[in-house]
């Protein structure tokens, strides 16, 4: 079987030594580790944000990093949704148009906007479709930026500690979520966090990191393991 | 030369009918500079922002010189190579008809140089100053580097960007040195600052009085709307 990510990765930024080979297949992988591990520096790697100094980056197969073949696809190219620690959506455009920008297929902007309002509802965000994002709070942003890093209907989600900057209450709201709405559209993800439980509840693979280096490795046991999902949010509703 | 200012808002701004044709002159030659100067300063801005090559420096430091330099050494340079024999000369003469020099399209140009340092720095300073992961979210998101530039970049950047188009027309509407040699005080070309000039040798001292205060009624306007600019939240 196709690993879902396959990674195996040099980077060396100053005096820090980024060193890592580790291969996941569906559902959610946390790599845990305390700040400055490299676990976000990883992300971006896999991303193509950061070229590495060497090694390879396999997605469902596809080399999307190899260094020694000078092959490096864009980030544009590799079919992977970002969500960022503070949402990073932008400012000066609705909750709706920052998720139908991600929107890669379709036909129209119409057809666009109706996929990005689905997958708004998806993550309980339908109410707030049309505000900007400096009037939501941080849990109404991290759900947009979760629908987000979805809609482009990614081959990977790469999620960097997006609950860290949320109260506990809305975290544990969230991290359900993610869970729910990741394992649910059935695409492999890939999550940062520094926060134990926050592994535990989310992860069906946690890697745990240390110092630019992958130091354990642990499947997490679940009463009912993830399964490739629910049909794709439907197209042809009107905007 | 009148079109961009109705005559009644002249009138009823109490500003003599015989300020009107400089004032006219001055707007008319700012707006075109500055409409060359944001489309042309912004790109160059981005480049310079963005763009990794070698020469960066050396680009944004040639295109700065305006600013460094008195506007009378920028203007005779520009009197010597749109006026004076050579290639620039013949091309104007075959496009036009005859030199630039000494012409309403000559203060423009002269404005356009004088006003783009302005524009390019301010641009590049707020580009740079975006947010890295916007662009890398854009990225993600799949979207080409010009889209990301027109609906990520410059939108977050805009209100650097206005800034420094407003800039840069204030610097185009109170250019002296440079205007007065590539265009002299010819007819129907004399800008507002020349205008002045010409009253303070010339007199009627009066009309010095008049034209400076017109000008430094314009000028406050433009840094109040900069001022604004930079208040005002647009999201």
């Amino acid at each position: 079987m196709t690993a879902a990510l396959d990674v195996a990765l040099t980077r060396r930024i100053g005096a820090f030594d980024l060193d890592v080979a580790f291969t996941m297949e569906s559902g959610i992988s946390v790599l845990f580790g305390p700040s400055g591990a490299g676990k976000s520096l990883t992300l971006a790697l896999i991303a193509g944000l950061i070229r590495p100094d060497a090694g390879t980056v396999l997605i469902n197969g596809r080399v999307v990093t190899d260094c020694a073949r000078h092959i490096h696809v864009s980030t544009q190219d590799r079919r992977v949704g970002m969500v960022f620690q503070d949402g990073v959506l932008l400012p000066h455009r609705s909750a709706l148009d920052n998720v139908a920008l991600a929107v890669r297929q379709g036909d129209g902007r119409r057809a666009r906007r109706a996929i990005a309002r689905s997958w708004l509802e998806r993550v309980g965000a339908a109410e707030f479709v049309d505000r900007r994002p400096g009037s939501l709070s941080g849990g109404q942003r991290q759900r947009v930026a979760l629908a987000r890093g979805l809609a482009g209907e990614p081959a990977l989600v790469l999620l960097d500690e997006p609950l860290s900057a949320l109260d506990a209450k809305v975290r544990g709201e969230l991290r359900m979520l993610i869970r729910e709405v990741i394992v649910s559209a059935g695409v492999p993800a890939v999550l940062v966090t520094h926060d134990a439980e926050e592994a535990e509840e989310t992860g069906d693979l946690i890697i745990a990191y240390d110092d630019g280096r992958v130091t354990g490795r642990r499947v997490v046991e679940r009463p009912t393991p993830p399964t490739g999902g629910d049909p794709p949010p439907e197209t042809g509703a009107s905007a | 030369m009148t079109a961009l200012v109705p005559h009644s808002w002249l009138n009823g701004l109490g500003i003599p009918p015989w300020v009107w044709n400089p004032l006219s002159v001055s707007l008319r030659a700012a707006f075109e500079a500055t409409v060359v100067v944001a489309v042309v300063g912004i790109a160059l801005g981005y480049l310079l922002a963005k763009g990794r090559f070698p020469g960066r420096g050396a680009i944004e430091s040639f295109f700065s010189l305006p600013m460094a330099l008195p506007p009378t050494v920028v203007g005779y340079y520009l009197l010597t190579r749109l006026g004076g024999p050579g290639p620039i000369r013949n091309a104007e003469v075959s496009l036009f008809g005859h030199p630039l020099t000494f012409t309403f399209t000559g203060i423009v140009i002269a404005q356009i140089v004088e006003s783009f340092p302005y524009c390019v720095r301010f641009s590049r300073a707020a580009i740079s100053g975006v947010d890295p992961r916007f662009e890398q979210a854009a990225r993600a998101m799949g979207l080409p580097q010009w889209r990301i530039a027109l609906l990520v970049t410059l939108p977050l950047a805009r209100r650097g960007i206005v800034a420094g188009v407003a800039m840069a027309f204030g610097r185009a509407l109170g250019d002296f040195g440079a205007t007065m040699i590539v265009s002299g005080s010819v007819p129907m070309a004399t800008t507002m600052s020349i205008a002045l000039y010409n009253a303070v040798a010339y007199g009627p001292h009066h009309q010095a009085m008049v034209l400076a205060l017109v000008q430094l009624g314009v000028a406050l306007a433009i840094l109040f709307g900069v001022s604004r600019l930079g208040k005002v939240r647009p999201w």
